[in-house]
This record gives C-alpha cells, structure tokens and sequence, in this order.
C-alpha cells in the first residue's frame, strides 16, 4: 500500500470517526435537553401567581417561526445535495438561505423574550417561566452557535472549496441542525401547544 | 458592595490575609509550585516540557499527566481529611477545635469535591489514557487533540479550585451543594460559584473524554478483536464511557440551572416563587450515582487484569465479568433515589428503589466471586498490586454489606446523614475506586516508564493504608449507630471523642502510607538501573500493551497486532508468534502535537474566574477568545504528519528488537507445569 | 508469610469493636441499638436482621478471600494450578444464584418494612394521636402543638405511650428531623409538608437533631425530646399556658434570625394558622404541597 493510499484510507476513517464521534455529542445533548424538558415537565404549574402559559403565548407566532426554522432544515437538505454534486456555489447559496431562515427564527426568539421581560414576565418572575426560558434559550443558545458555524462554513467553502475536511464539517453541521429540528418540534409540542391547548 | 465594572465582585479584601491557616496552606502550595518550577528552570527543561509534554497529544503523555494531576490533588484533598479529623477528634464540649463553622465548613465541602472529581475522575482517566490505546493495538485514539482539551480542561478546573484557596472562598454548601443552601438568599458569596464553574467546567471536558474513549474503543481495535476478545479493562473503561455519556450532561444542566438561579435570579430550586429544591437532589443523583461507578468500574478492570496476573491464570469467567459489569452500569440508573429516602416520596417508591439498588449487589457479587475463583488453582505471587486487589476485595465487602444495609429504607431512616453512612462511600470508594488505581498505577508504572517500582516500600504504603483506613473508619461506623450525624462543626457528647480520635489515628497512619508511596517513587527512580525492565513484559502478562516495548514508542506498536484470542499476548506468546513487527516497515500516520489545548485550557481558566467573580468583561473576552480559537482550528488542515518506514526501522532497531520473544522464554519454569 | 497474618489484625480489631457494640448496647450511648419506641425498635430489628442475612455471603468471601490466598500462593507448590479453567457453569450457578436469593429475600423483607415503617403511616394505637407541627428555623426547632394551643422552641415534650404526629415544614433551607432513640428522620422543606409518625414508650430525655447539612449554624441545631407520663404532660401544658410570651408574626420574625444552641423556649397564645401561614409563604399558589 502507497503512502498516499494509506493517507486516504485514514482519512475516510478519521470522517467517520467524527461523524460517529458528534452523533454521539448530539446524543448526550439530547440528555440535556431531556433533564430540561423534565424540568419544564415538573415547574410548569409553579407559576407563582403569576401569568400561565395560556396567557402568554401566542400559537400564531410561535407557528411561523417553526416554519422558519423547519423550512431551513429543509434547504440544508438542499444544500448538502449540492454539496454531494460537489457544485460549491448553490451549496454556498443554500446554506446562506439556511442562514437566514436560522437567523429569522433566533430574532422571532429574542423578539418574543424581549416582549416577556418588558411585561414583567421574565425568567425571575416564577419557576414555571424560569423553566420556559431555560429551556427554550438553551435551544436558541444552541441555534445561534449553529450560525456561527455556518458563517464559519460558507467562508471555508468559498476559500477552500469542497475538500475533504470541508464536506466532514458540513456533514456534522447538517446532522447538528436538523437535530435541533427535532429538538424544537418536542419545545412547540410541549411548551407552547400543551400550555395553550 | 456595588460590583465594579473593571473587577466585578472583586477587591482585595476577598484574599483571606487574615487567617493564618489559609494563608499557611496558600503559602505552601505556591512554595511547592515555585520550587517546581525554579528546578525546571534549573534544569533548562522548559523547551523539554512544553515540546515533549504540555502540548503533546500522545495519549501516552497525557495519561501520565492526568495521574500526576490527580497525584497532586490527592496530596490537597487529604490535607482537608487530616484537617477535619483533626478538628473534629478535638471540637468536644468547651473546646471549639481550631477552624470557625465558615473555614470547616469549606474544608468538607472541597474535600468531597476534590475527592471525586480531581482525584477519582483524573486517576482513571489518566490511566485508561495510557493503557487502553496500547490494549486494544491502536496508535492513539480517535480524537488526540480533544483529549489535549479535556486534559487542560481538567487542570483549568482543578487550578479554580485551587485559586478559590486564595481570593475568595470555597462552598460552604457541601460537595453535593444542595439548594436552597447552595442559593444566593443562603450563600451570598464566591464559594459556591467556585463550586459550580470547577465541576461544570472539568465535567464538559470529562464528557469529551467519555465520547472520546467510546469512539476509540468501538472503531480502532486492532484487527481480530471482536468484542468479546477485549481485554475485561477495556470492557469496563467501554461501560464507563457510556456511563459518562448518559450521566454527565444531566451534571451539566443541573448546575447550569443552578447557575442560571444565582446570577439570573431564577427560580429552578428556590424556596419562593415556584422553585423546587427537590428537582435538584433528584437531577444531581441521577448523575451522581452513575457516578459512583464511573470511578468504580475501571477500578474493577484493574482487579482483574492484576488478580489473573499474579494468580497465573486465566481470569474465570470472562463471560460473566462483561455481563456484571454492564448490569451494574445498566442498573446505576434506576437507583439515585435511594440517596434521599428521608425526603417522604412514599412506601412504594422507596421500595422500588431499595429493592432496585440490592438487584446491584448480585452482579457486584458475582465479579467479587470470580476474583476469588480467579485466585482459585492459581499461583499467587503477592506483589503491590496484588495486595491492593486482596485488601479491596476483603474491605469492599464490608462496604457493599453496610451499602445494602443503607438500601433498606427502614434502617436508612436512622442511618441517613450520619458518620455510618460517612463510613460506606469511603469504605466503597477507598477500596473500591482508591486501591484499584493504587494497583493499575504500580502494575502499568513499568509500561509507562521502563522500570519497576520498588516493592518494599510499596508494601509498606498498601499495610499502612489498609490499616488506617480500618482505623479510620471503622469507629464512624460506631458513630453513627451512637446518632452521630456527618459534618458536625462541634460536638457535646464526650463519648463520640474516643471514637473520632482513633480515627485521626488512622488518618496519620493513612498519611504514612503516602508517605510511603512518595518514598517509593523517588527510591525507584534512584534505583531505576536495577529496577529496569529490557522485555516489555515484566509481569508475565497477558495483554496487548505488554507486546510492546516499556515505555512504548510513541506510535504503540511498529505494525499494528492482529488479534485471535482472548488474552492476545498470552496466546501469541504460547503459539510462539513474534509479537513485535520485523521488516519490512510501513509508514506510520501520526497527529501533531499542538498548544492549542493549552490555551483552550487557559481560557477556560480566565472564564471561570471572571464568572466566579461576575467579572463579565473578561468573561466575554475569553469566550471571544475560545471562539476565535475554534475558528483558527477549523481551518488548520496541517495536524497530522506521517513518520517514514525508514525512520520506523530506525526506531525499531534502537528498541532491542532482540527482545521480542524473550518474555515468553522467560516464563517461570513452574508455570508450565499443569496442576 | 508473615504479611498475611498482619493482614487479619484490622479484621479482629473491627470484629472486637462490633462485639464490643453487642455487649455494650444495653448503655445509651449506643442511640440507634437502644430503642425507646415502637418505630426505632422495628428499625433496629430490621437493621439485625438484613445484616444476618448478608453475613451469609460476606463471610464465605471473607474466609475464601484468606483461604485462596493462602492455599494458592506460588510458594505452596503441592496446590492444585490450573492456568487454563476459566470457567465453570457450576461455580457460575452458585455466585449468580445464591446473591440473587440473598437478595428476593431481602427484597420481601425491604418491601414489606419499607410500607410498615414509612413516615407517613399512623400507629395503631388506643390512645388518641397527640399532633405537633415543627418547623426548621435557622438554626433551632420550633414545636407548635395546635390542640394545645401552645408551642416551644429547642425542647419537644411529648406524653409517653402516646402516637405522635409530626407535621414538618422549613422556614429555611433543607433540613432532616430525627429523634434517634425515637425513630427515623424526614426531611423539612419549605413550601412542603412532610410527616412523621413516632412514639415513645418509655420516660426519659432524647436527644434530637437535624441531620441535613444547613449552614453555619447547623452543629447548633438540637433539641431535647422529653417523654413524660401522660399527667405530667397536662401539667406541662397547663404551665406553658401561662407563659407569657405569644407566638404570632413578630414572634417569628425575631426567631427566624439565625441563632444556634438556643436554649428552649416556651410559647402561650399561638396564632392559629401559622404553620399554614409558613407553608403559604413559599407556595402561594399551588397551596401547600403536601409530601409524604
């Protein structure tokens, strides 16, 4: 076996290995998001006299920024499509939509904290809120690193173009997104459309 | 006082100058740190330890740094044993003892913390850094530059803790820091926030760890070794990742919640406003359990690696070890209530508990049994190692029956909180976790550094341990059947004085056997001429990392092993196979050695402490600063080089290759003789 | 061989201290082995009885552990040495099989004390329960006798023979309240009541305490129990009435200043409702969330 044979062996097992190595990460992620959904789960009565999530939320806009968050999962998809045709360009494109739409749903998040706070409902208001913003932040926290990341990629892809190391990232970064997809269709069920319903 | 935007909650007066025992402990520690480092300088090996160590990525190196790390801490978290003893066996009656509620109070609370999270978790980890790569034939694992972050992740928090001596305070809420205790209304200042960014901050890069190891050990054994053909170390060091995996990131939302509480004013675990202190003792144990065997399992893996040695012989009942160990990892979920039975959630969930942490006792049970049928037919040579394996497997059974004793809520509810119960977690941990890294580190000493450690001395640390520890916690147990609660400041009750002054006596014997451990390595490294090792295989051992060369080149093995049985080396030495690769030699891949771990080290340090102290300038900056460095990382594509088959040939023939079956000639005559 | 035999001097010493406990444990000192009610004296025979039951197996390993040792060692080269039997369905049987119905009977016996001793369970007695409410204070225990109409801080006097029902709650952080000789501990937690059934069957002052870690007063946070003949506790109560110090808001407020080793304190005129009134302050909404 070359020398470069080996170098490229190895370096299909080093991306598999740290593909398998960040589904394992999300995996305990996911842990984490579970000790806060149970948190949520044991504080949303604790409202303290204070306003019930019925009182609070409103369906409507909380449905379109799922919508924004679900529709940039779905052009990530597109955008590791392209990614595999090895066509840089419209991945870079794709990704900037992602970005955007990503970008759109983290505002609608800081739109509607900033709304509670100035209404007195902060997190410091009752348990129940403290739950609903711990939870609920920690998946936007995760969601603006998410765009970091993919500021992050975009600049990679249109300097260094689709190699090897490049497509490993992006693949990680397309895995932690729609896992966060997934994260926040359990937030909408069980933060807003059990309190609301 | 009005936190200033330059230093936050930060002035001089946080530096305990006052207090002359601090002061004493703070002037030692950096006295001992300045000497370290002005004999370094001595020595010019500045150049020497930042090439070949601080920024080296070999798991070899950062396994070594890892026991050094928890070797130092030892020293630190024993000091606040002798202290609280110490007080203790003198707070009766008129006499106070000489620490104040607010000094004794911090001494328990770092003691604990110390105990389990720089001392048990950099132990293992240390060694399972160095050995399990070379067990299962691989030259590294499969992140190096991650488990260079963990490492000075591991130290950042250590080094917080540490500085917590210093400027400011440490918890005063205990190690398992309870709300609403733990609360800003209970405790105003910087102690419990020390607490929470040294454990949160060691606890993400312990969880890299765990991911790392998980992967290294599923995707880079060598060819041949299937599952069940692992060494039983690896298979424990395999469970405790994923312990890890499922455990630590509920530490890592429990206490970022609490952390949310004090710096946010929110209402997780409060008194008012909708909090739940009883969510908090539920999350902790959920990790908190797993966690005990976390530091229980790999000590497990050690016994029975050094029982089949010295005895011999295979260990019996392979099988069933894999088996035990994974129901006690499987069950280490479905127990963490039993921690707080006293807290009234009603007969029939303590019952399922009770009855779910006995279930634990029977696989616990069945690994002790094959231990002893281990030993069974064997020709057991007592060496160190083998004599921490015997002194745990007596003393751990006493412990895990007052632990199934504990298990039984009716007698938890007068046992509970008391010196019996102070009694059982070190009659588990000491034994169970202490002595197990005790033996690894003496047996796996000549793989990391070429020579033996002497046995005279190590002998007299094991009997000098082994009997401090009796007499230093055998008389809580008696305590605590006398009523006496954990964590008293004072006492008036003249009768407990006996008891807690034996126990101080053990604890100086204990201190005499580190004594001891400290005398045996610098005897050893004087001595190290005699004591060296030429075959790579001093114990007559029968695993992986003994095929190699002691120390190991820094590529493991020359061409990787391959693997047919269980026990790899013991049959390729029986089938007289070289075990070391001959010409021709391929060329090896290997990851570059990089400071960027330390860095990511330092400014996880900065962080933490502009946190502690609500310094948030500085806080951003480091977090910036990570993020920059992150970024740089992304695009650094030169981490790996490749060493040429020439240079490898080099390398070989300089590690006597004459070697490479001299071990299986040197087999003691009478092992060959059957029954 | 020598090192072998220093091996079983820390084995005989903790054999004779557990003997020593056997022939002492008439003496009071002894707080958990010498029971003064029903419920400590069924935790004591629980604690006997799971621990005989254990002794079946940790003394086969601790004599097997010597005997292997001893009989194995490389010097001794009469032994049998197998290198190779690494297994043995039959031993295999025995280590899983005996430990696992160690354990079911353990488990029968957990189940069954586990419901007959839980905190919240009343006694079975002739005698009218007599209900105390106790609320952790930093640091002192504060005892409200609502029937009496009386109440005390550091010192619980209660009648002997008599079922007490203790209704606990925090007005601080996390507290355990636990009268040894009496019987086992429940935690107090503010905004939450837990309860507690205990009796005392015999005259005499108890030492009582907390058990929870709470903070720099916490060596300081002990009462005595006294359980006194039935007359002599009317008595008592008739002479508490007359005290003229009231319990009310103010009252409160001056003792929830943390303070420790407070000397008992006696209290006429309790405001009615004021254990509610501390468990209301920390779940205004939800009502008190009854535990136990």
């Amino acid at each position: 076996m070359t020398a470069t044979a080996h170098a490229h062996e190895h370096e299909h097992d080093a991306t598999e290995n740290a593909v398998f190595g960040f589904w394992l990460y999300l995996m305990t992620d996911c842990i984490l998001f579970a000790s806060l959904f149970a948190t949520f789960a044991v504080l949303h009565h604790n409202t303290a006299d204070g306003p019930t999530g019925k009182e609070l939320f409103d369906l409507r806009y909380v449905l379109v920024e799922t919508m924004f968050l679900l529709l940039s999962s779905f052009s990530n998809g597109l955008a590791m499509l392209s990614l595999h045709r090895q066509a840089r360009r419209a991945t870079v494109q794709w990704l900037l939509l992602t970005a955007l739409l990503g970008l759109g749903f983290v505002v609608m998040e800081v739109n509607e904290f900033s709304r509670l706070v100035m209404e007195g409902n902060g997190p410091d208001r009752s348990g129940f809120l403290s739950a609903f913003f711990g939870l609920v932040g920690t998946h936007g926290a995760h969601v603006s690193i998410g765009l970091i990341w993919m500021t992050v990629m975009m600049g990679q892809l249109m300097f260094k173009g689709i190699t090897p190391a490049v497509t490993s990232r992006l693949l990680r970064l397309s895995l932690f997104w729609h896992f966060l997809d997934v994260i926040w269709i359990g937030v909408f069920t069980v933060v807003y459309l059990m309190e609301v319903l | 006082m009005i936190p200033s935007a330059v230093l936050g909650k930060l002035t001089l007066s946080a530096i305990p100058y006052h207090n002359p025992i601090i002061m004493g402990a703070v002037g030692t520690a950096s006295l001992l740190g300045l000497l370290v480092m002005v004999w370094v300088t001595w020595m010019g090996r500045w150049g020497y330890l930042w090439r070949e160590w601080l920024t080296s990525v070999d798991h070899k190196r950062i396994g070594v740094m890892y026991v050094i790390l928890a070797v130092i801490m030892m020293l630190r978290g024993f000091a606040d044993a002798i202290m609280m003893r110490t007080h203790q066996a003198l707070a009766e009656g008129l006499s106070q003892g000489y620490l104040p509620p607010d000094h004794y109070n911090q001494v328990f609370s770092a003691h604990g913390t110390i105990m389990i999270i720089f001392v048990a978790m950099p132990f293992f980890i240390g060694l399972m850094n160095f050995v399990v790569p070379l067990q299962i034939g691989a030259r590294d694992v499969a992140y190096p530059f991650v488990n260079s972050v963990s490492f000075w992740m591991t130290v950042a928090s250590a080094l917080l803790l540490m500085v917590s001596l210093a400027v400011g305070d440490f918890s005063q809420a205990g190690w398992s820091g309870y709300p609403p205790l733990s609360e800003t209304q209970f405790s105003p200042g910087p102690g419990v926030d020390y607490w929470i960014w040294g454990l949160q901050l060691g606890g993400v890069g312990t969880l890299l760890t765990g991911i790392n190891f998980f992967v290294t050990i599923l995707r880079l054994r060598a060819p041949g070794m299937s599952l069940m053909k692992m060494p039983v170390f690896t298979w424990t060091i395999l469970v405790t990742t994923v312990l890890i995996m499922l455990s630590f990131p509920v530490l890592t939302a429990t206490l970022a919640l609490l952390t949310l509480d004090r710096y946010l004013g929110m209402h997780f675990f409060t008194n008012d406003l909708g909090g739940n202190q009883m969510m908090f003792t539920n999350l902790f144990w959920v990790w908190g359990h797993p966690e005990v065997y976390i530091v229980i399992l790999p000590a497990f893996g050690i016994f029975s690696e050094v029982v089949s040695t010295f005895s011999r012989k295979r260990l019996f009942g392979y099988v069933s070890m894999v088996y035990a160990t994974v129901a006690i990892a499987v069950l280490s979920f479905g127990v963490w209530l039993h921690h707080f039975f006293t807290m009234g959630a009603g007969a029939n969930v303590n019952a399922f508990f009770g009855i779910a942490t006995m279930v634990i006792a029977v696989p616990t049970g069945v690994k002790v049994f094959n231990w002893l049928f281990t030993m069974y037919r064997g020709r057991i040579e007592f060496t160190t190692p083998m004599l921490w394996s015997l002194g745990f497997i007596v003393t751990f059974t006493i412990g895990g029956m007052t632990g199934v004793l504990l298990s039984v809520p009716g007698a938890d509810f007068v046992l509970h909180n008391s010196e019996f119960l102070v009694a059982h977690f070190h009659n588990m941990l000491i034994p169970g976790a202490l002595f197990g890294y005790f033996a690894g580190y003496t047996f796996w000493f000549p793989k990391m550094f070429g020579f033996r450690l002497d046995e005279k001395w190590g002998r007299r640390a094991f009997w000098s341990w082994l009997a401090g520890f009796y007499l230093a916690f055998m008389p809580l147990y008696a305590l605590g059947f006398m009523g006496m609660p954990r964590r008293l400041v004072h006492y008036d009750n003249p009768i407990w004085q006996p008891y807690l002054l034996v126990a101080l006596l053990g604890t100086f014997l204990v201190a005499y056997g580190i004594f001891c451990q400290v005398v045996q390595l610098m005897v050893s490294i004087r001595h190290r001429d005699a004591l060296r090792d030429t075959t790579g295989d001093v114990w007559n051992s029968h695993s992986l990392e003994w095929s190699t060369t002691s120390p190991p080149p820094f590529y493991n093995f020359a061409r990787l092993p391959r693997v047919e049985a269980l026990d790899a080396f013991a049959h390729m030495k029986e089938q007289g196979l070289p075990h070391r690769a001959q010409a021709p030699f391929a060329p090896i891949h290997m990851p570059r050695n990089t400071g960027v771990g330390v860095a990511m080290g330092a400014i996880t340090f900065v962080f933490g402490f502009a946190m502690v102290w609500h310094i948030w300038w500085m806080a951003s900056a480091s977090l910036a600063a990570m993020l920059a460095v992150v970024v740089m990382l992304a695009n650094d594509e030169d981490v790996d080089y490749m060493v040429s088959a020439e240079e490898v040939a080099r390398l070989e023939k300089g590690s006597a290759p004459a070697m490479a079956f001299a071990s299986a000639a040197a087999t003691p005559s009478d092992l060959k003789t059957q029954g | 061989m020598k090192n072998f035999w220093i091996k079983l001097l820390p084995l005989l010493w903790f054999a004779q201290t557990s003997w020593a406990c056997v022939g002492d444990c008439g003496n009071s000192h002894w707080a958990i082995l010498d029971p003064r009610g029903p419920i400590a004296a069924a935790e004591k025979h629980l604690i006997l009885t799971a621990f005989a039951l254990m002794l079946i197996v940790v003394i086969p390993v601790i004599v097997m552990t010597f005997a292997f040792a001893w009989r194995y060692r490389a010097s001794n080269t009469a032994a049998n040495y197998a290198p190779k039997w690494d297994n043995s369905h039959g031993v295999e049987a025995v280590v899983w099989l005996v430990p696992a119905v160690i354990v079911l009977i353990l488990s029968t016996l957990v189940w069954r004390s586990t419901h007959d001793l839980t905190p919240e369970k009343p006694l079975v007695s002739a005698v009218k329960p007599l209900t105390v409410e106790v609320v952790a204070l930093d640091w002192k225990w504060l005892f409200i006798y609502p029937e009496q109409g009386v109440a005390t801080v550091n010192q619980l006097v209660i009648p002997v023979g008599t079922p007490v029902r203790f209704h606990i709650t925090s007005d601080s952080v996390m507290n355990s309240f636990f009268i040894p000789r009496l019987g086992g501990q429940i935690y107090a937690m503010a905004g939450m009541q837990t309860e507690l059934n205990l009796q005392a069957d015999s005259a005499g002052t108890y030492r009582g305490l907390d058990t929870q870690f709470s903070g720099a007063g916490f060596s300081g946070m002990h009462f005595e129990a006294r359980a006194t003949p039935p007359e002599e506790f009317q008595r008592w109560v008739a002479e508490t009435r007359n005290s003229r110090l009231a319990l009310d808001e103010t009252r409160l407020k001056q003792l929830e200043v943390p303070s420790e080793d407070v000397t008992p304190t006696y209290f006429s005129r309790v405001s009615p409702q004021l254990f509610e009134s501390i468990l209301q302050k920390y779940a205004p909404d939800a009502g008190a969330k009854i535990k136990g």
